[in-house]
């Protein structure tokens, strides 16, 4: 959407992008889709296209819609107004149990009475399908999520990791055209969380099938995703690859919502076609960035930078633009990354990341440190909104 | 620290225990009775027991009271789980509270009020009082008991169960007979129980509505016993209370079998 022609966003390369090919048919489309729950508008005429092989993930706080949406492709939910289409063919009017999608749900929702294995077959029963394609599918499944051993435990006596790989076990295993996963880690704990987010991008890769994951966890939706669509009160805020709501975002809504930034309020003074520079009370020698669009001089912009694009120095820099001059407020060691928050003259308070690549330091940062901050003008986003 | 029961909770629970417990520990001591004085002991005997199986009218009386209970209970039961599953499910509507407190009210009606009310009704309608009228009045009685029981478990059902299994094929009815109906099924079989168990022993509506022919055992009991106490009587006594206490033990052990099995 946002992605800058000349610049290469992101550390990531990939080649599979259907959706910048203007032929490509989407697998599943929402067109102009509205949700209405009383007064509340939980989906704003919501317009997305998901393809075929795509892990698409819904990132967004709580309430901002995304679970509606993710239901009423499930058919839980019947859209007020716009139109829902998979592969093609309208979605209305068409019940849960006959559209052609699963659900792995945010609590698992396996049927305590039923065993494991039972649990897996459930869909293929509904299919009547014969019993030793259900007995060959199911084992395939066990095998699949690593839980051979356990196909005739019940669901009360498997840890909750298990539980989770029975319910993706489960909604896989009808070969739906497409997977949904509403929260699907949330319950995991960090560790684990982290392991298996590696093990749902594996799983998809291997099938082949198309998944859309619902989740409030950025890191989630980074790490699983193709595309990130970010939404904010029912409506679509940016879509993109993660690099590009990461390091390209379009309004200030998604920068803050994806990650720390830090965000000066400036006015535009000059735009050569090539860099923009600006000025701004919290930056007294100016600042500048790379930036393709044009921006009408005199307008007021934001400049966000992200805090491990911020430079620390102990001794000053040479003078010019892009460099900010404060005093070392707080300094939180997280191990792997150091956070300096660094106070500016005027009060305000900047972040500052660095990775700790080395473990001996010549000159460690003190709290009350005197400390300047640099940025390269590629390193920061110009944002109108 | 833990210590003993002291004398004062062990008065407390004999005493308590005692005004409980002691009238019916005499009547089933007495149905063992060799004598034919209700108040006098003649030594152990269960001549009382072999007499009530040849006495052709308690038998039948105690046949139309099993018959009643069983279906007024069984179609309390159904009509109980649907409305219950009404109220849960429904969401909220327009005179949802009205509707629900509707379906408590029977709880603490006076039962003579009931029983009047049923009469008239029946009398208006133009029905013989017979079998049918006391088992759709038992209905109405237990009717409320039953969904009380089983909507206490379907609030703690995770409705998402009923989804998973629409979302995996399954249309709506069968969804709810092949996930919900076996998870509930412990409170569906204690609402039955319960229905069943109060229905056996109810006098007072059953007075009012029962016609000739069906009279139900607890009528038969009361009017016996207005001619005066036969050890007969004792005898039946026992063998009901052992019925009702079997029930309301079987009702217990399933409402402890729901909580332990659920998550």
């Amino acid at each position: 959407m946002n992605a800058k022609p000349r610049l290469n966003i992101g550390a990531v390369r990939s080649s599979f992008a259907p959706w910048a090919d203007p032929s490509a048919k989407p697998l599943v489309r929402f067109d102009q889709v509205t949700k209405r729950f009383g007064g509340e508008t939980a989906v704003d005429a919501v317009s997305l296209d998901i393809y075929e092989g795509e892990f698409f993930a819904l990132l967004g706080p709580s309430g901002c819609g995304k679970s509606t949406l993710m239901r009423m492709l499930a058919g839980f939910e019947t859209p007020d107004l716009g139109r829902i289409t998979l592969g093609g063919e309208d979605l209305a009017g068409r019940p849960p149990h006959l559209r052609p999608v699963n659900m792995m749900f945010q609590s698992y929702a396996l049927f305590p009475h039923l065993t494991v294995a039972q649990n897996i077959a459930f869909g293929l029963r509904q299919q009547k399908k014969p019993k030793d394609e259900i007995a060959a599918r199911v084992d395939e499944m066990l095998a699949l999520v690593r839980l051979e051993g356990l196909a005739h435990r019940k669901p009360d006596q498997l840890s909750g990791g298990q539980k989770q790989r029975v319910a993706l076990a489960r909604a896989i295993a009808p070969k739906p055209r497409m997977l949904l996963l509403d929260e699907p880690l949330g319950a995991l704990d960090r560790k684990l969380r982290e392991e298996t987010q590696f093990e749902l991008m594996a799983l998809q890769q291997r099938l082949g099938m198309t998944f859309l994951i619902v989740t409030h966890d950025q890191e989630e939706a980074m790490i699983t995703a193709d595309r990130i669509a970010v939404m904010r009160a029912g409506q679509l805020a940016q879509i993109g690859r993660p690099a590009e709501v990461y390091e390209a975002p379009n309004s200030r809504y998604v920068a803050d919502f994806i990650g720390d930034v830090n965000l000066f309020e400036a006015r535009v003074t000059e735009d050569d076609g090539d860099i923009i520079r600006l000025v701004s009370p919290e930056a007294p020698e100016g600042l500048e960035a790379i930036e393709d669009d044009e921006i009408a001089i005199g307008s007021t912009a934001w400049l966000a930078v992200r805090p491990e694009k911020m430079r620390v120095h102990l001794d000053p820099p040479p003078p010019g633009p892009n460099r900010l001059e404060g005093t070392v407020a707080d300094i939180g060691y997280l191990g792997d990354w150091t956070t300096y928050l660094v106070e500016l003259p005027g009060g305000r308070t900047i972040r500052a990341a660095r990775a700790n690549a080395s473990r001996v330091v010549d000159r460690p940062v003190d709290w009350d440190d005197k400390v300047w901050l640099t940025f390269a003008p590629d390193s920061a986003v110009v944002l109108t909104r | 620290m833990r210590r003993g029961p002291s004398a004062f909770n062990i008065a407390a629970i004999v005493l308590g225990m005692g005004f409980l417990y002691l009238p019916i520990a005499l009547l089933v001591i007495y149905s063992f009775n060799e004598s034919r004085l209700v108040t006098v002991w003649g030594g152990f005997s269960t001549r009382w027991y072999v007499s009530l199986f040849q006495n052709e009218q308690l038998l039948a009386a105690a046949w139309v009271t099993l018959r009643v209970a069983f279906v007024s209970a069984t179609l309390a039961t159904i009509l109980g789980t649907l409305a219950a599953l009404g109220l849960v499910r429904a969401g909220r509507f327009r005179g949802r509270t009205l509707f629900s407190s509707m379906t408590y009210a029977p709880l603490v009606m006076p039962e003579v009020i009931l029983g009047l009310s049923l009469l008239l009704l029946f009398v208006a309608v133009g029905v013989a009082r017979g079998f049918w009228t006391v088992m759709i009045a038992h209905t109405t009685l237990t009717l409320c008991y039953a969904t009380v029981v089983v909507q206490a478990r379907l609030v703690s059902f995770d409705e998402a169960l009923e989804e998973a299994a629409r979302d995996l094929g399954a249309p709506p009815w069968k969804a709810f007979a092949l996930v919900t109906l076996p998870n509930i099924a412990p409170a569906v079989a204690a609402a039955w129980m319960l229905a069943f168990t109060l229905s056996l022993d109810d006098l007072v509506i059953a007075s009012f509505t029962s016609g000739p022919g069906a009279t139900t055992l607890p009528i038969r009991i009361y009017s016996a016993v207005r001619l005066g106490v036969s050890p007969e009587i004792n005898a039946i006594s026992t063998l009901l209370i052992g019925l009702v206490a079997t029930g309301v033990i079987a009702v217990y052990l399933l409402s402890m079998r729901r909580r332990t099995a659920a998550p």
